[in-house]
């Protein structure tokens, strides 16, 4: 690891502070991430700003009805969160279907929206890849990419993004909500979160340098039935070979979101108005223009099986 | 009788003076040994307080130190293992502020203040807490490795169960999970055993849980 110095930030506006005045700088939350890439140095930060004991840790209701998430609460929290399991039972089930126990109790909420792909040539410093080190290549295409993207990839990266929680958020349509240095507050909804590979796979999302998730947030709960299945190749702690997200109403319509397929959570809503006609239909939907390779090309059945899995368990 | 603590420090001796004599051999020119230790002087350094099994400590660490190796090598409380240093095994696992964590992917300066129990601080030899009691009465390890991450990750088990933290099995999200066989293998599904001794692993914890397995 690189030698880096430290220090701990007490408010959100000195966090940003300290961004600004050390740009090479990180923040750091759970570490469960970024402390595994600088091990293997491909984090180098120069200097770590600690964000995990700012009081972004609550969970509390909107006035619109819906939650704001503080982007410190422990995944573990989030999901035993009275509220989440009974009105956003999905995120709950996200949650508890990544990582473990121990993991679980340290991973934050904002530290899991920004943990970076489990693409093994991303992790083995010996090989090219353009979202380690721009314009070297991807080892990937051509490579082992049974676990790599089948739709939303480029030319420069084909990678996925592991997140189960944010599969959840994504069908909740929730919003990230940041600070920067200046002080200036947004809302960025999660749909327009993760920013497409293209040619620059290292830029994953629109946040700028140095702002800082302060929460997340979810609109007022939609009922329905809610199930999360996530295919991997171990019954536990294994991250997603492809994951299923639905929620249902009595009358047929309802939301699906997809995980392991993309740079981000998959979500297609004009798919969803499909649903009362089956899976067939809505995984078309979902799945329109994927680009296979012949290791991931089981995901395209693999997602549409799953799927109807699922809405035949939604509907009891 | 030597201690623990001293056969560490012996070995490092031996371990030291063997790369001293490669350098030697490579005739790595004196000025650059002087520069790699000012370097190593100039590296960044925090303090940091924290209680470990209900002893206050101090210290002033490199700041890449792990929780882990704090533990290990600065405090010599060598029951906590190390096994893939990445949170993928377990063999890490202590208990901060009554929560499980993997001591290996977590800075140890990012403890200031906590209260650490390591295996060494659940009971001692004579004293056995009732998990380590009931590994060793259902023979839950083979070489003994990965056991006392095991242990302290079954001890917070039960704690999250009663604590109503749900599981990917627990059937029924609204309602308390419930102490069963299957829940417990499922949240004890971050620590590895090599040696594959599960199924007493289960047998010792849903013994001290009193749940049959
Ligand atoms: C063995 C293993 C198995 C896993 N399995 C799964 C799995 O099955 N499913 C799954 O979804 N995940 C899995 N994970 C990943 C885990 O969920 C993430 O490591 C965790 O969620 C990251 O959160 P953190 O708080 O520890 O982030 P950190 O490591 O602290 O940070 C991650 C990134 O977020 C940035 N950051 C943190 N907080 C903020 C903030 N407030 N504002 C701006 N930037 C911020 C950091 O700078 C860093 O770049 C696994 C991890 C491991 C090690
Ligand atoms: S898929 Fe992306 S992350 Fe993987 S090697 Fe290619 S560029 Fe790197």
């Amino acid at each position: 690891m690189k030698s880096f110095t430290y220090e701990r930030a007490d408010t959100p506006a000195a966090a940003t502070a300290a961004f600004a005045r050390a740009p090479g700088a990180r923040f750091i939350a759970g570490g469960t991430n970024l402390l595994d890439l600088m091990k293997l140095e491909i984090e180098t930060p120069a200097h770590l700003i600690d964000v995990s004991r700012l009081a972004l840790d609550k969970i509390e209701a909107t006035k619109e009805g819906g939650l704001r998430i503080g982007a410190m609460v422990r995944n573990t929290d989030l999901a035993s969160d009275a509220r989440v399991r009974r009105d956003y039972g999905l995120l709950s089930r996200a949650l508890v279907a990544g990582a473990s126990g121990q993991l679980r109790n340290k991973a934050t909420t904002a530290g899991n929206l920004l943990q970076r792909t489990r693409c093994p040539y991303f992790y083995d410093t010996n090989q090219p890849c353009n979202k380690r080190k721009p314009g070297s290549g991807c080892a990937a295409i051509g490579g082992f990419n049974r676990l790599h993207a089948v739709v939303g990839a480029s030319e420069a990266c084909i990678a996925t993004h592991p997140s189960d929680m944010a599969v959840a958020m994504r069908a909740f349509d929730a919003a990230v909500e940041t600070v920067d240095a200046a002080g200036k507050v947004r809302a960025i909804p999660l749909a327009d979160f993760y920013r497409a590979p293209g040619t620059t796979p290292h830029l994953e999302t629109v946040l700028a340098p140095g702002e800082l998730i302060t929460a997340v947030t979810l609109p007022k709960p939609v009922g329905g039935t809610h199930v999360y299945h996530k295919v991997r190749d171990r019954a536990s702690y294994a991250f997603a070979l492809i994951s299923v997200g639905v929620i249902v109403q009595r009358d047929g319509t309802g939301r699906v979101a997809l995980g392991g397929i993309g740079y981000k959570p998959w979500r297609v809503e004009a798919a969803e108005a499909e649903l009362p006609r089956g899976a067939k239909a809505v995984a078309s939907g979902l799945l329109a223009g994927a680009k296979t390779t012949h290791e991931n090309a089981y995901k395209l059945p693999l997602v549409e099986r799953t799927l109807a899995g699922v809405l035949a368990q939604a509907k009891g | 009788m030597q201690t623990p603590g001293e056969f560490e420090l012996s070995r490092r001796g031996v371990l030291a003076g063997g790369a001293a004599s490669v350098a030697t051999a490579a005739l790595v020119p004196i000025g650059a040994a002087a520069e790699a230790r000012e370097a190593a002087a100039a590296l960044p350094t925090a303090k940091v307080a924290f209680d470990v099994n209900g002893t206050a400590h101090e210290l002033e660490l490199d700041t890449r130190t792990s929780l882990l190796d704090a533990l290990r090598e600065h405090l010599k409380l060598t029951g906590t293992k190390k096994g893939c240093d990445h949170g993928q095994c377990g063999a890490c696992t202590v208990i901060v502020d009554g929560r499980r964590i993997n001591s290996c992917l977590t800075l140890a300066v990012m403890h200031d203040g906590d209260r650490i129990t390591t295996i060494e601080g659940l009971g001692t030899p004579d004293k056995m807490h009732a998990m380590q009691d009931a590994f060793v009465e259902h023979d839950g390890y083979q070489c003994g490795y990965c056991t006392p991450g095991q242990i302290c990750s079954a001890v917070a088990v039960l704690g999250e169960i009663k604590a109503g933290v749900p599981s990917h099995v627990t059937a029924d999200l609204t309602a308390a999970p419930k102490v069963t066989a299957a829940e417990i293998r499922e949240r004890m599904s971050g620590n590895i055993c090599r040696c594959g001794a599960y199924s007493n692993i289960i047998d010792a914890i849903t013994d001290v849980a009193g749940v049959k397995a």
